[in-house]
């Protein structure tokens, strides 16, 4: 096994997701064949190799600090499903 | 012919020397989508007054003098490039009712060059798949064949040119989701160097490798589409700063003094025998064209998939973390809790696929698993841009099949996820190593399927695709046959 069921429930949770008992058992069977093809990563030695982090590498994307228009209140509200007019609301969390 | 009919040049065509309107050749479009899309369900939304509107602006600029290329061209927009005003799902409950408040840069420069938009078009889910099986708002279907995918993710901007719905289309490409749709419904779809097409406004899946571009029914209006949507944008920190060139001055006959290079790994077990016939016969139109053809290697072809599946999937985990149900997106509003209100709002929100993938990348970065899996990735990332470099010593253009089949059936591959992911192994080093990649028809299988070929260049060497790819395109002289949908209005 390439990944158990506890440690399948434990990354959920890190991802911020909730699985039914049925998701749970499906995706630790699908993770467990996934992780188990990716191991063949293993058979190729990368002592020394940098790892790449762009394909094309782009240094120093600068731009001049200047005042522009940006999104009004309104606009930056309107697709939230709870807000007040003036924020965004969440459920209590202090 | 009609209106609709009309590839992007012939109907500019016709525009220039006044034989058509903007708005004749839109109606034309949008009646065939009212004809035919009942069917192949690429359009996930058509806007008919807002493209009319855009066409008569279109129609009025002309004549007050000199228009972009496309004035007055109805195009499809993939559902995760962001229009102002117009929903933007990404094939998803999340982001069902999501307006974006700007325009994506891609779709602010067509909209400035006068093209109209027809609609949005249907993808996978986040564009995670490789059939367009996981838009939770209806599969699109092969124009070529009712029952058989139309490939993914941008399954929905293959579809709609396929059916003659519109000449062109944007859509993106992460591992492979513009030349494989494009390979399984016969049409022309370009990857263009990472960097060379503006991200802003595209909803990121896997940051490193999405790349925007054209699908269209040909090589010309691939280049035309490419001249329009590329260039340096200051609002994208990964765009490249350089000039582009007029693509379509690449679409010149003859290849003397140019090397296409074989790639024997990508013609192995697992090819179908149709798909090896029709780059063979693509090998030697190529060779009669003038090209010299020479062998090369990408030893490392066998690892990109697993290598893929990490990055990818690490870059989505993080990605997606924003949909957290607070500014934008769904949000489970029964949630007591704010933990409660982030993963009953995630769970609910985000299909089988895409939590799949959460899961994998959130796995490959957490403590303990890092090294193991996403830096050994990202090292084999580096051995693989090697492969490629090496091989273009010794030519400009590799050629290689698309996918290793024809289009299969709706369904057949849902259940597993690893057989999925293995029909992308021709497509997704290019987005690892970050070149480009074009798909041309190349011919059909006996079940009347059509079969693509890859041409893939080193970096920003785009006009060397389209050299190769206006040469095969040519030397194919495949008639301008059509989907049975186009025969059955």
């Amino acid at each position: 096994m390439a990944i158990t069921k506890e440690e399948v429930e434990r990354v959920a949770h890190l991802a911020r997701l909730h699985l039914s008992e049925q998701e749970l058992v499906t995706m630790t069977s699908q993770l467990d064949t996934i992780l188990s093809y990716v191991t063949k990563l293993n058979e190729l030695d990368t002592v020394g190799v940098q790892p790449m982090t762009h394909a094309f590498s782009v240094s120093n994307a600068f731009r001049e600090d200047q005042v522009c228009d940006s999104l009004g209140r309104e606009e930056a509200l309107a697709n939230s499903l709870c807000q007040n007019g003036e924020t965004f609301v969440v459920p209590k969390i202090i | 012919m009609n209106p609709y009919e009309l590839t992007i040049a012939q109907a500019r065509e016709q525009l220039v020397a006044g034989n058509l309107s903007s708005r004749e050749l839109t109606q034309s479009c949008l009646d065939r989508i009212e004809a035919v899309d009942g069917r192949i369900k690429a359009f996930l939304v058509v806007n008919p007054e807002q493209a009319l509107l855009q066409a008569d602006e279109a129609d009025k600029t002309r004549a007050y003098g000199k228009v972009g290329n496309l004035c007055g061209i109805p195009l499809s927009i993939k559902d995760l490039l962001c229009t102002k005003g117009t929903a933007t799902t990404c094939g998803s409950r999340m982001l069902e009712h999501f307006v974006p408040p700007y325009d994506a840069t891609v779709v602010a420069k067509l909209k400035g060059q006068g093209a109209v938009i027809l609609g949005k078009v249907a993808m996978d889910e986040f564009a995670m798949g490789s059939t367009s099986e996981s838009c939770v708002f209806g599969v699109p279907e092969n124009p070529w064949k009712p029952g058989y995918v139309s490939g993914g993710s941008s399954g929905g901007s293959a579809a709609s040119v396929a059916a003659l719905e519109c000449p062109g289309s944007l859509g993106s490409d992460t591992g492979g989701s513009i030349r494989q749709p494009a390979s399984l419904c016969g049409i022309v779809g370009i990857k263009p160097t990472y960097g060379l097409v503006s991200r802003y406004g595209l909803v990121a899946f896997a940051s490193s490798l999405d790349q925007i571009g054209p699908l269209t029914r040909d090589v010309t209006d691939c280049a035309l589409m490419l001249n329009a949507i590329s260039g340096y944008d200051p609002k994208d920190s990964t765009s490249v700063r350089r000039e582009t060139p007029d693509y379509c001055t690449s679409l010149v006959d003859g290849l003397q003094g140019m090397r296409v290079g074989v790639p024997h790994e990508y013609f192995g077990e697992g090819l179908d025998p149709e798909v090896r016939a029709i780059v063979t016969h693509g090998i030697e139109i190529l060779r009669e064209a003038g090209a010299e053809i020479v062998q090369v290697s990408l030893p490392r072809t066998d690892y990109c998939v697993a290598v893929y599946y990490l990055i990818a999937t690490a870059e989505a985990s993080s990605n997606l973390a924003r949909y957290d149900g607070v500014s934008y997106g769904y949000r489970d509003l029964d949630a007591k809790s704010l933990m409660e209100m982030y993963k009953e709002t995630r769970s609910k929100g985000f299909g089988a696929e895409v939590k799949r993938r959460i899961l994998i990348g959130t796995y490959a970065l957490s403590a303990g698993y890092y090294d193991a899996y996403y830096k050994k990735a990202s090292q084999v990332r580096t051995l693989i841009l090697g492969d490629f470099n090496r091989a273009f010593e010794q030519c400009d253009v590799l050629i290689s099949p698309v996918v290793p089949t024809p289009a299969w059936k709706i369904g057949e591959k849902a259940d597993n996820p690893l057989a999925m992911y293995l029909s992308d192994v021709l497509t997704i080093s290019a987005n690892l190593a970050g070149i480009p990649g074009i798909s041309v028809p190349g011919g059909f299988s006996r079940d009347g399927l059509p079969i693509g070929i890859q041409l893939q260049g080193p970096h920003f060497r785009e006009d060397s695709l389209f050299k190769v790819a206006h040469n095969l395109e040519r030397g194919l002289g495949l008639p301008p046959q059509r989907p049975e949908v186009a025969r059955m209005d």
